[in-house]
């Protein structure tokens, strides 16, 4: 009898790995590497078997946005001419770089909401965020927008090219200071950071390492005219450099290649994959697995991450609504599974900057701390407020109204919006009229497709008791609950 | 006698040594109010270097004339639009500390903010703030309405990574907002408790702050965003809700062109706050177990630029005011005769040793544990 079972299982066990997703599953798979899945979505993913769903995903990658840049993010502007403008025309131009910088934002929240492939924006932003570059450095929305284009590009293609591209990529030269660095005076910035944040992570090389490679990384830089990648060979230092241990006359490159020889380089790298997609504390054991296959893979990324997506924890109970959201989680994954039409994605860019995102400017080099750090009394305000604004049908616009009674303090929720001048403040006001949600087809969607909003919102049961609301107060209860705020 | 009465005079009576472990518990009675000069202030169009000829060599546009200094001793004086704070400066309860800074300044206004608010090296990046940090060592009574509150601006800054604190730019607005927090939920996992920690901090501020009636002011506050935050702070504590800590912000200050108008603007509004918050205070009678001091980001660069204006600079000048505090100049006027490679001040002293003397002289925790190093502590309050 006992045996009969075990022969049983034994043959059911390729069935439960066949077995399909269902929409729990479907949900919490494409929640984790995208955001806010449709109901159409769940329910298509819900008929894959894990396999099946995580091969569909990977093979789903693009590796251009579909949305086309604003083409005043591909001007250049050389920074040294700025000083030759008169007052006049220093102050027009720097309105105009902020307005620019907002709409290469708003592109970017466009791809996100637009793209065939969440996944893809959502590696595009993992690596914004490792390969940390802000343009309150940079400050050419054309080289932030040439390093995004690179990032993804890359995003879910290997590891090691993406390495050496982003080592010479022209906003990257300008943050961390190589454009400048040559030989005798070479600048630390970029070697220390390769090593510490890039690579092999805090502990694991010296400070002599450090200077030896800075002396490696001399001679790339920018040609200043036209903020192009140049090499300039006579600022580089040909001598020798002793760094892990190698001695040689290395470049740049031949560091490069020593830092992706280090084991520690993959197991650093799956580490924070593994807190992006799995949970806050990684496995020690599976990290090294999963590390192992993908230097064994050559650093292809998509190796990594259908381990990742396949392995137990993945899928564990326990991991289940662990990761508190990004504020690009809720935005854009408010606005894509309810289906939002909007317009003008321009007050969605001063959202995200009030909740502590603001894209393309990272707070500093090690980038958004993530996780705990995103949710403070402020912060979970302003998400619950947007979140309500959303769902109480009230139009958005009201906020930035100013001829409204108590209009002002509600104003101060867009602040920063202010710089854009009158005509921006125009802009945001058609922007916010756009904005609209046809609740009544979404009902019938999740109905027809037999979900429910709780299934389709909530990456578990709420966190709050529910009321017996239908209809769009329904929305809105879910939405405020605090288990919207996880995935 | 109470617990803190009593570990007050044990602390008077030389008991301090043989209690230790008595002696940690945190005078948190005392309130710290900092005021963020957002932008970097020019401390030296603040605090005149009016005796020094470097000065209005380097400044031949911007240099506040000697004729209109208000002297605080032979070198020193105040910009003039700072006439507000003569009062308390004779009376010594003004302290102004100079050349406020640290090793290896950054010029850029995003991370030397992150680096006072943090108190980080500036090689190195901490998560949390320095209130935060020590609130998290010595944490305040739990029937506090909050660690700390912000008026006007929204970042944390100092209370960021773990205080309870809350930003109000009104206390009716918030109010209203704070019907949207559920302290609700179940301990499932550490991102859900964690959201209902920081739930429950709002609901808890926001029941507390609306407890009391407010005690109704004769103070009479100026007009504009600054006069509105010291309103907004000086009606948070007639309340009675209990708060360790206030953070107050006057934005506006990176002066890079015409700058006269508006920074003698600007230092009229703190003027006039500072002195409208020590006059709700003494009302309040809490005067004297308050500790307000000044920050930014950085100064500004002592050689004037093109535009009429200043550019990112380093070391500071900032002040001190409060009952306890005990009046004076402190650090060293500022040395325009060794500026360094970009045309900026030498720091004398280390912005960790302000914050190193609220934590041990004003609170009377250790500070070494907080900011990681020990600092030398400044006297500049009595006993």
């Amino acid at each position: 009898m006992h045996r009969l079972l075990s022969i049983l299982l034994i043959l059911c066990a390729p069935l439960a790995q066949a077995a399909v997703l269902g929409a729990a599953d479907a949900g919490h798979l494409l929640n984790r590497a995208g955001f806010g899945a449709t109901p159409q979505e769940i329910a298509g993913y819900s008929r894959l078997s894990r396999a099946d769903a995580v091969d569909r995903l990977l093979a789903g990658a693009v590796i251009e946005a579909r949305t086309p840049l604003p083409p005043a993010a591909d001007e250049y502007l050389r920074p040294a001419r700025l000083r030759k403008l008169s007052e006049e025309e220093k102050k027009e131009m720097l309105r105009r770089q902020f307005e620019i910088g907002a709409d290469l934002r708003g592109w970017w929240l466009e791809e996100m909401l637009a793209t065939p492939s969440p996944l893809t924006e959502r590696m595009t932003l993992f690596w914004h965020n490792h390969f940390v570059s802000s343009q309150q450095k940079v400050k050419s929305a054309r080289l932030m927008a040439q390093q995004n284009r690179l990032l993804r590009r890359h995003a879910l293609g290997n590891f090691g090219t993406l390495l050496h591209d982003v080592a010479k990529d022209p906003a990257m030269l300008v943050y961390l200071d190589s454009a400048t660095s040559r030989q005798g005076q070479s600048n630390e910035n970029f070697a220390r950071e390769v090593m510490e944040l890039f690579t092999l992570g805090e502990g694991r090389y010296t400070e002599q390492d450090v200077k030896e490679a800075a002396r490696a990384f001399t001679g790339w830089s920018i040609e200043p005219e036209t903020g192009a990648f140049k090499w300039r060979p006579f600022a580089h230092d040909r001598g020798e450099k002793t760094v892990l241990g190698r001695t040689g006359k290395f470049d740049g490159d031949a560091i490069l290649d020593i830092l992706l020889e280090q084991p520690a380089t993959a197991e650093f790298v799956v580490d924070k994959l593994w807190k992006e997609f799995v949970s806050p504390q990684p496995d020690r054991t599976e990290v090294r697995r999963i590390a192992q296959r993908f230097r064994d893979s050559g650093y292809e990324i998509k190796a990594a991450l259908r381990e990742l997506f396949l392995s137990e924890a993945f899928w564990a109970a326990e991991n289940r609504a662990a990761l508190l959201k990004s504020p690009v989680d809720l935005v854009v994954g408010t606005l894509r599974r309810f289906e939002f039409e909007t317009g003008d994605p321009l007050p969605f860019v001063f959202v995200m900057r009030q909740l502590g995102q603001d894209l393309f400017a990272p707070p500093n080099v090690k980038g958004w701390p993530g996780g705990e750090a995103w949710i403070d009394s402020s912060t979970l305000l302003a998400r619950k407020q947007f979140l309500e604004r959303l769902f109480r049908g009230q139009e958005l616009k009201a906020r930035i109204d100013g001829s409204r009674p108590g209009a002002r303090a509600e104003r101060v929720a867009l602040r920063g919006s202010k710089r854009l001048g009158e005509e921006g403040r125009e802009r945001m006001m058609r922007a916010l009229e756009a904005v609209r949600f046809d609740d009544g087809a979404w009902f019938a969607r999740v109905e027809r497709l037999r979900l429910t909003p709780q299934l389709v919102m909530l990456p578990g049961e709420p966190a709050a008791p529910q009321g017996a609301a239908g209809g769009i107060e329904q929305l809105r209860q879910l939405a405020l609950d605090p288990m919207y705020q996880l995935r | 006698m109470k617990r803190r009465d009593f570990l007050r005079w044990i602390a008077v009576s030389g008991g301090l040594t043989f209690f230790p472990a008595l002696a940690r518990a945190a005078a948190y009675d005392r309130l710290l109010i900092l005021v963020e000069l957002k932008g970097g202030n020019d401390g030296l169009n603040t605090v005149v270097p009016y005796a020094d000829d470097a000065y209005y060599r380097l400044r031949p546009r911007l240099a506040v004339r000697r004729d209109e200094v208000l002297q605080l001793d032979g070198r020193s004086g105040l910009h003039g639009a700072l006439q507000p704070l003569m009062p308390l400066w004779q009376a010594g309860e003004l302290a102004v500390i100079q050349g406020l800074g640290y090793p290896n300044p950054n010029l850029s206004h995003f991370r030397s903010i992150e680096i006072w608010d943090t108190a980080a090296k500036s090689t190195e990046y901490l998560q949390t703030g320095w209130l935060a940090r020590a609130f998290a060592a010595h944490p305040p009574p739990a029937a506090f309405a909050a660690d700390g509150v912000l008026v006007g601006g929204t970042e944390l800054g100092p209370l960021a990574g773990g205080a309870r604190a809350i930003a109000l730019t009104n206390p009716e607005q918030f109010q209203r907002q704070a019907r949207l927090a559920q302290p609700m939920g179940d301990g499932r996992n550490a991102a859900l408790a964690h959201l209902r920690k920081v739930e429950t901090d709002v609901a808890q501020a926001a029941a507390r702050l609306s407890q009391v009636s407010p005690h109704p002011l004769r103070t009479e506050f100026p007009r504009g965003e600054f006069g509105n935050a010291v309103r907004t702070a000086s009606r948070v504590l007639a309340g009675g809700a209990g708060v360790a800590a206030l953070r107050l912000t006057l934005n506006g200050f990176d002066t890079h062109q015409n700058q006269p108008g508006q920074h003698a603007n600007l230092l009229r509004q703190l003027g006039e706050g500072l002195a409208a918050l020590k006059s709700a205070l003494v009302e309040l009678q809490r005067w004297d177990g308050t500790l307000i001091l000044t920050y930014a980001e950085f100064g500004r660069r002592p050689q004037e630029n093109q535009s009429n204006g200043t550019d990112h600079g380093t070391a500071n000048a900032h002040f001190a005011l409060g009952g306890r505090v005990r009046g004076g100049l402190y650090g060293a006027p500022p040395a325009l005769d060794r500026l360094d490679g970009n045309g900026n001040l030498p720091f004398a002293v280390d912005f960790r040793s302000l914050y190193a003397t609220v934590l041990e002289r004003w609170w009377g925790v250790a500070a070494a544990p907080v900011l990681g190093v020990r600092y030398d502590v400044l006297p500049l309050l009595k006993a």
